[in-house]
């Protein structure tokens, strides 16, 4: 088992919460984990990513060698085609469609969205309306994930641990929506 | 026992705790800041009240250490690579005192200036000072290397650097702990003159520092962070330092690497080991997160027959961090990528965020400075350095911590008016204090922002130094009661605003106007 993830977004869009229920998961069943995070200077409304790395064996390089992903998980669309040199032949796209248009020159979305329906191994989802329809557009992370999980070959039980583990100092009303929300985007990709 | 998941910081962190840490030193700075702020929050040293609060900046923090060296107790400085520049007084010398108890400088370096402004290689200063530096892999050698280096450095009585980069410093992984060891009792230096650095004793502890040079290349002979594999092809050997070790196996995760590897986690480089690998190898391929120190040291002026490859000759890129993709160019294996980025993905910088404060004091400065053209404002390091970017097009200078107000110095001093320092509290506190000072004994027509939102926000809001006593500084510094002007930057007072700052750009002398208002994330962090 190896499954390399570019998770992709925008500073503050909660691709950190994302990599921790997935790295508790993996780290739950018993895999290698590397993480690397992004720190510092980018996180001010600039590009984030976090290289996550599973394996049932001893893991090297920090970063993902490019080429080498399965999968991007991004919570916004042009982030997610941002990091495509890292996809692997066979690696699929996962990703909101919602755009976050924080600088002046961003594309046009309808053109955006083009590239990513042409990408021929991708799930694009409409998080923001999930969320909202959920209650909160905060949860858009989680749906994501949602959407992501049958490609993680990780059981959606470690999932939701993780989910109860991450959020639950926050109390239960906020993992119980975390929980639906994640269950939300999973039913996407389960329908497609 | 359960394995803990950590970043490589984090992991320093709780390696120099489990070690009898008594006391952590340093001022925030990416990639670093992580180490003190996971002994802040970590219970067993809330519990042994190791001291862990910030220091004002690097120097303050080296010196602090050492005295809790000097008191027997083993002791943690963390900085980021820029932040060993201004701790280098007290580092270069402290080579010289040496250690009682344990010393460990852990500098975090930055390849590719990630989050800043150069990306200098901290081995350089390892070298410089003679001392030992360690170097790990991975998060459990960054776990597994302060007992070691706690060790080393009560044995030689001489700090030991640890050196951490980037994609270690900030990538989490399992970390299996060891049994905790008991703090040191508090006990005073055998010798009485150890810290004494009067020439006639400074000589005699540089002696020492020479002598024990030949002792420490023999413990990296023997470290076990120094491993030489040895390979079938001998058409090519690779000496890989700290992290880039990993992306050398990497490319070798489905197959055995044919070719002799000298690993390297200890400095100085072990001699005997880098002989035989350039004895028994054709070419040599030298792989090192950062600047090509190792590389030059084997090419040296008298490059001989031998072949080393590496930044300098083209196989790697001379600057920036490595990765398994650049690493496997270098191997001369065929790249693996199938795709480019679409052109339609634009960049997208950093920005102050919606609502920052700073965005209003620029937007009312930059409407004052109108009339007087481009080219006034000296700035500073942190968030508010975004306000060089459009919109705001604000600031013209950042060049290192405390540079705003004494590059304004000296360009007012030049004839330029009006010359603007902008700086915030955080880089106020770590070195512009003194600057202010110069300011006032040269009566130097300048007028300087404190931009007080409250917190360090750049590193990731941790508490200032400076927070509630800004003015008193300012007035203990001798600026002048009237002219040290406290606003609120927001859009709604933008006049009233205005009207004050152009008030103390018609004052001749040393002006300090304080926008005060918190960054819009602190109550979220300090909630948290
Ligand atoms: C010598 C040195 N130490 C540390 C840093 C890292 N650093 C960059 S900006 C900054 C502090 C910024 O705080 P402040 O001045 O309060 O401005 P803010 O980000 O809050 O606007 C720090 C610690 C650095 N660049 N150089
Ligand atoms: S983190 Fe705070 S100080 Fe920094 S840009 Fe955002 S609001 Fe401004």
């Amino acid at each position: 088992m190896k499954k390399d993830i570019i998770l992709a977004g925008v500073g503050g869009q909660g691709i950190l919460s994302i990599a921790a229920i997935i790295g508790y998961a993996a780290v739950e069943s018993g895999y290698y984990l590397k993480q690397a995070e992004v720190h510092g200077m980018s996180q001010r409304g600039g590009d984030v990513q976090s290289h996550l790395r599973i394996s049932d064996k001893e893991i090297f390089s920090d970063l993902i060698p490019q080429g080498g992903a399965d999968l991007i998980i991004s919570v916004e669309p042009m982030e997610a085609l941002r990091y495509l040199p890292f996809l692997s032949e066979v690696g699929w796209l996962i990703t909101n469609i919602n755009t976050f248009e924080n600088i002046p020159d961003y594309p046009d979305k309808a053109a955006l969205l083009e590239v990513i329906k042409a990408f021929p191994r991708n799930v694009a989802l409409d998080a923001e309306q999930i969320a909202k329809d959920l209650g909160s557009n905060r949860m858009m992370n989680m749906v994501v994930l949602g959407a992501a999980s049958p490609f993680l070959e990780l059981n959606y039980d470690e999932l939701e641990k993780g989910i109860k583990f991450i959020f639950g100092r926050k109390g239960d009303k906020v993992v119980e929506s975390n929980l639906l929300a994640m269950k939300a985007g999973r039913e996407i990709s389960d329908k497609r | 026992m359960k394995k803990l998941l950590l970043l490589g910081d984090e992991a320093v962190a709780q390696g120099a705790l489990d070690s009898g840490l008594s006391g952590a030193f340093g001022y925030p700075g990416t990639p670093s800041t992580e180490i003190i702020e996971y002994i802040q929050r970590n219970k067993a040293a809330i519990e042994r009240d190791v001291c862990r609060t910030w220091s004002a900046n690097e120097k303050t923090a080296m010196e602090e250490a050492l005295g809790m060296s000097y008191a027997g107790k083993r002791t943690l400085v963390t900085m980021k690579h820029v932040g060993l520049n201004v701790a280098a007084d007290a580092y270069m010398n402290s080579a010289l005192t040496g250690a009682n108890g344990g010393v460990i400088v852990a500098v975090a370096d930055d390849p590719s200036m990630h989050s800043s402004q150069n990306e200098q290689d901290s081995r350089f200063y390892a070298k410089f000072a003679l001392m030992p530096a360690l170097e790990p892999s991975n998060q459990q050698e960054a776990y597994d290397m302060p007992e070691y280096a706690f060790q080393l450095s009560e044995n030689f009585n001489l700090p030991v650097m640890l050196r951490l980069t980037t994609r270690l410093a900030h990538s989490r992984a399992g970390v299996t702990r060891k049994e905790v060891l008991d703090e040191n009792e508090m006990h005073l230096p055998e010798n009485p003159s150890q810290f004494m650095l009067l020439p006639a004793f400074a000589r005699k502890n540089y002696q020492k520092l020479l002598s024990n040079q030949e002792g420490l290349l023999q413990e990296s002979e023997n470290s076990p962070f120094n491993q030489y594999t040895e390979g079938e092809d001998k058409s090519l050997g690779i000496i890989a330092c700290g992290l880039a070790y990993n992306y050398l196996m990497e490319n070798y995760v489905d197959s055995v690497c044919p070719y002799s590897v000298l690993k390297i986690g200890q400095y100085p480089l072990p001699r005997k080991l880098v002989k035989k690998i350039t004895a028994e190898c054709d070419k040599i391929l030298v792989l090192e997160e950062g600047m090509p120190i190792v590389e030059e040291m084997l090419k040296g002026f008298l490059n001989g027959n031998s072949v080393i490859k590496g930044r300098l000759d083209g196989s790697l890129p001379r600057a920036g961090e490595l990765n398994p993709a650049l690493v496997r160019k270098a191997l001369g294996m065929e790249d693996l990528v199938s795709e480019k980025i679409p052109e339609i993905v634009a960049g997208r910088p950093p920005a102050l965020c919606l609502g920052c404060p700073h965005a209003d004091t620029y937007k009312a400065l930059n409407e004052v400075l109108e009339p007087y053209g481009k080219g006034h404002v000296f700035s500073d390091i942190g968030c508010y350095t975004l306000g060089f970017l459009p919109p705001y097009n604000a600031i013209d200078t950042c060049v290192c911590m405390g540079a705003s107000i004494t590059m304004a110095i000296g360009a007012a001093e030049a004839g330029l008016f009006p010359a603007i320092a902008t700086i915030g509290d955080s880089t106020f506190g770590h070195s512009g204090i003194t600057g202010l000072l110069d300011g006032v004994k040269k009566q130097a027509n300048i007028v300087v922002f404190i931009l007080d939102n409250d917190t360090v926000a750049m590193t990731g809001m941790q508490d200032s130094q400076v927070t509630g006593r800004i003015e008193d500084i300012c007035l203990g510094v001798g600026v002048e009661k009237e002219h040290v002007r406290v606003i609120n930057p927001l859009s709604r007072l933008n006049d009233e605003n205005v009207k004050i700052i152009k008030e103390e750009i018609d004052y001749n002398g040393v002006s300090v106007i304080i926008p005060r208002r918190p960054c819009i994330h602190v109550y979220s962090k300090r909630k948290r």
